[in-house]
């Protein structure tokens, strides 16, 4: 199974050489069928594994990463996952080909494989991982990966927008459900989500049981694009419509569907998941199904039709009875199938006459045959027309819920499927038939790229009503998963004339009515209702949002504007200051009981070193040139690297004695730039800054003569010595620490100075007005001290400053 | 920086130095010496050379851009870090061989060099940077 990652991310790092070599030969764009080879692999090498996975023996990989600190990479393939699997990579591959076709001859179109394919890594490992923090890395990678692709026509302020606030409530949405794991793996004791079933029990009873399950919820339900968090899915919609297809309708936005299917044996079963799950769940699916029927754009109402469908997986899920997890799958797959089709639809629609608005499209049939034929399929799953998939899945869902749940349940189920096929209808039949209007009087079919796909996923929602035996299996394998337990499947599509199917058609006429009194343009004796739905859900939630975003913003600003207030002077201090507090806070009483005087062993020559030390730094901060300032420094750092040589620290002294080269050379570099010393300070502050010095330099002194006593009886540094050059080969400690022992320290390390690096080129290089900025530079050195100037104009010049922290 | 002496000087210090951080580099698992301080030395020796013969020139000495530098160690290190992985054994395991030579007789090469050589163009592009954003503002 890591193999599979492996092959898709490799797939997604020569996408872009793809493009350049094969997507340049002219009229066939055959990078995507290249590309798309990968992902149609990966979905035949799933199906192999069907046989055994629907006769309940899971597929397992354990890769020990980090052993001494419990971190593996596990996963596992059982019903579950393999049919969130093949839905990833059997959509996968399609897209892969329709976004060849959608974006033609556009030079980014690598750039869409590259990242299409990323996702397409990170979503089929988050549906195969078997570890909670597998699982999340994969999670938040899906989040990154989709803010990429929401905000992919990047230079549209309106898509950034979009993008970021997808990654906001998604992101956000994943640190609420990152201390959810690990508290749901603290209280199992172990972080493989197949161990914890065998401790659901010990869970549920937890005293953290609710905590972390709001927690897992509400990460899930932001992923998944639940009520109050729905906000973001239609926006996303900015994205180009392969995107739309593959995130937003099949795969990403199933993830938090997907969580609480996999958390439902350890968690579920409970009141609270009940009633949090399926409230949640109902009203999302009741508001998507509303406002699918207010919009007016092709994929705006695609998007609200899909919260709806999420809303509806939710609520079968949360009330969790074996029926209604089987019929939850049903539904995830009918709906993987026509909604991805629907999109793919709207973007040839789109593509063809640049127009996405219902009001102005129609007589698409004779222009765009194919395309007509995708939507017809697709439409009909949609709307349960036998004998498509969705009709089995429609009538599962009736069936199961109007068993258990009682009847509010079923009622509110068929009002959305009521708003479900009315937007069916503004999708399928409004842009096809009637008249040409003027922005479809050009339109024109795609090439077999652009209604292939489409056809392809409208014929496999067909073909799974036709035949549903094969597809019971899995969704037996997967409801199994769902439920911790063997759950029987036996889907027809003819159940004979009963309740459920009396009620299926009532939803197709009731759908059809509803659609016919919005098409004649009844709408407006709704419209009230329309309204009070608007203020409290479109708006409501958006403009926290909103609120939110612009508190965080003037809060870090104003906290930035007193922080980082552009004078150096005022950062020394603070930093110093900080730790000469914390220092004393810490020792406080202690430091009477453990420090004792000790024998003053010195010899001649260390004398010496020490007086010059002194007198050095005496120099230095008396100096009137900066040139001598530097010198006096190094003198300095030289002299503390001679203490070092003294003490058989070689390494050390090396390191110093280059350190300090490299520095003294740096100031020169900067300094001479500079205007020369001018001494501007009054006495009173020099005074201050010298107490400042002094406090400091006593408090490290008593530090370090407090730490000579607090030795541990067994330092680690016996064990270097031991293990040195018998096990790393090298018979200097010091380097063999470094880039063995404590390698992973080093990988930090020399990360972050990579990232200093980036910091400091961007800050020198990267400045928008380097003439203006200069003099404010030459202005503030003259300034001297800490200016007392009113908080307006303070805040003023912080501002001006907070961008360029090397001034002064 | 026109100092006709310490310009004169690099020029013939320039070669030394950049041997001498190499030096450094080979000897530190056994002796004094390392990646680090060998990044810093070669990175002190191309910061003179960039103050007295100016930033342009001094490229052309390293050839390669700093960015590049960093990229690659960063790199390197994390492929001796995967490298055992391979093997069944965790994260930056030092993986080791030994090479039998003519004239240098048995020679021990490991991950660990990998790591530190990382660790040496790491930071020497990380103070190229430093230098050249200071030269060239």
């Amino acid at each position: 199974m890591l193999l599979w990652l492996l092959a898709i991310l490799i797939a997604a790092a020569v996408a872009p050489t793809v493009n350049r070599v094969v997507g340049s030969m002219d009229g066939v764009t055959l990078g995507g069928w290249v590309l798309a080879a990968v992902p149609a692999g990966v979905f035949i090498a799933l199906l192999t594994l069907w046989p055994s996975v629907v006769n309940q023996q899971d597929v397992s990989v354990f890769v020990d990463w980090v052993p001494a600190l419990n971190l593996a990479v596990s996963l596992r393939l059982d019903g579950l996952s393999l049919l969130f699997g093949l839905m990833v990579t059997g959509i996968g591959a399609l897209i892969l080909v329709y976004a060849g076709a959608y974006l033609r001859g556009d030079d980014r179109l690598g750039r869409l494989w590259m990242l299409l394919l990323l996702f397409m890594a990170a979503m089929l490992g988050l549906v195969l991982a078997d570890n909670l923090l597998t699982l999340f890395i994969f999670w938040e990678l899906t989040s990154i990966t989709s803010y990429l692709l929401i905000g992919f026509n990047s230079d549209r302020p309106e898509s950034r927008a979009s993008a970021l606030q997808a990654l906001l409530v998604t992101g956000g949405g994943g640190l609420v459900l990152l201390p959810g794991l690990i508290l749901l793996g603290l209280a199992g004791n172990s972080f493989e989500i197949s161990a914890l079933l065998t401790s659901a029990e010990q869970i549920r009873e937890h005293s953290f049981y609710l905590p972390m399950l709001v927690l897992i919820l509400v990460g899930a339900f932001t992923k998944s694009a639940q009520f109050p968090f729905h906000f973001w899915l239609p926006n996303a919609m900015a994205a180009p419509t392969p995107i739309s297809a593959y995130l937003h309708s099949a795969t990403m936005v199933k993830a938090g569907v997907y969580l609480i299917a996999r958390l439902h044996p350890i968690l579920g079963g409970t009141a609270e998941w009940f009633w949090i799950i399926a409230s949640v769940g109902a009203i999302t699916m009741l508001l998507g199904a509303v406002l699918a029927l207010r919009a007016t754009d092709l994929k705006q109402i695609l998007a609200y039709a899909t919260i709806s469908v999420l809303g509806t997986l939710t609520l079968l899920l949360g009330i969790g009875t074996e029926a209604t997890l089987v019929a939850a799958l049903a539904v995830l797959v009918a709906h993987a199938c026509y909604k991805g089709g629907l999109f793919m639809v709207a973007g040839a629609i789109d593509h063809s006459v640049h127009q996405r608005d219902v009001r102005e499209l129609g007589g698409l049939r004779m222009a765009m045959p194919a395309t007509f034929a995708a939507a017809c399929l697709a439409g009909c799953s949609m709307a349960g027309v036998l004998p498509t998939f969705g009709f089995i899945a429609k009538e599962t869902w009736y069936e199961s819920i109007g068993h258990v749940a009682g009847n509010g349940f079923l009622a509110a189920s068929i009002l959305a499927n009521l708003g479900l096929v009315a937007a069916v209808g503004f999708v399928c039949v409004k842009p096809f038939f009637g008249r040409r209007t003027e922005s479809t009087h050009h339109a024109h079919e795609g090439g077999p790229a652009m209604w292939g796909p489409p056809v392809v996923l409208g014929i496999a929602g067909l073909a799974l009503g036709l035949l549903p035996t094969r597809i019971s299996e899995l969704l037996a394998a997967g409801s199994g998963a769902i439920a911790g337990r063997a759950v029987p499947v036996h889907l027809a599509l003819w159940h004979g004339v009963n309740v459920t199917l009396l009620l299926s058609l009532l939803t197709l006429a009731g759908g059809g009515a509803l659609y016919w009194i919005l098409r004649q343009g009844q709408l407006h004796r709704l419209k009230p209702y329309f309204y009070f739905f608007e203020g409290v859900m479109q708006y409501g939630p958006s403009r926290v949002y909103h609120w939110l975003l612009r508190t965080v913003n003037q809060f870090a600003r104003g906290q930035t504007a007193m922080l980082q207030n552009g004078y150096l002077r005022f950062y020394l201090f603070t930093m110093v200051g900080l730790t000469v507090a914390s220092v004393w806070m810490a020792l406080g009483g202690e430091l009477h009981s453990h420090l004792k005087p000790m024998p003053l062993d010195v010899r001649v020559h260390e004398v010496l070193l020490a007086c010059l030390i002194l007198a050095a730094a005496v120099v230095a901060v008396r100096a009137t040139t900066w040139l001598l300032a530097v010198g006096a420094l190094g003198v300095v750092g030289y002299c503390v690297a001679g203490i070092f040589v003294l003490f058989g620290a070689p390494d050390l002294a090396m390191t110093q004695f280059v350190i300090e080269t490299l520095t003294v050379v740096l100031f020169v570099m900067a300094f001479s730039r500079l205007p020369d010393f001018r001494r501007l300070t009054s006495v009173a502050t020099r005074g201050r800054d010298a107490l400042i010095a002094v406090v400091a330099g006593a408090t490290i002194t008593v530090l370090l003569l407090f730490a000579m006593t607090v030795r541990s009886s067994h330092p680690i540094s016996d064990y270097y010595l031991a293990h040195s050059v018998s096990e790393a080969h090298g018979r200097n400690v010091v380097n063999v620490i470094l880039v063995d022992f404590r390698a992973l320290d080093t990988l930090g390390e020399i990360t972050v100075l990579a990232i200093a690096a980036i910091g400091v080129y961007s800050l020198l290089s990267l400045r928008p007005s380097k003439q203006a900025d200069g003099e404010g530079d030459a202005a503030d050195g003259a300034a001297g001290s800490f200016k007392e100037s009113s908080p307006e104009t303070r805040h003023d010049s912080a501002a001006g400053h907070a961008s360029q922290p090397e001034g002064a | 920086m026109d100092s006709v002496i310490l310009k004169t000087a690099i020029r013939f210090l320039l070669p030394l130095l950049l041997l001498a951080s190499v030096f450094l580099f080979l000897r530190g698992h056994n002796e004094p010496g390392g990646g680090f301080v060998g990044g810093l030395l070669a990175s002190g020796a191309i910061a003179l050379y960039a103050m007295t013969h100016g930033a342009a020139a001094a490229r052309q000495v390293v050839r390669l851009p700093p960015r590049f530098l960093i990229g690659a160690g960063l790199l390197f290190a994390l492929v001796s870090g995967v490298a055992p992985l391979f093997f069944g054994r965790p994260f930056l395991t030092g993986l080791w061989t030994k090479i039998t030579t003519e004239g240098l007789g048995e020679l021990h090469i490991g991950t660990p060099l990998l790591f530190d050589l990382g660790v040496y163009c790491v930071v020497t592009g990380v103070t190229l940077v430093f230098v050249f954003s200071l030269l060239e503002e």
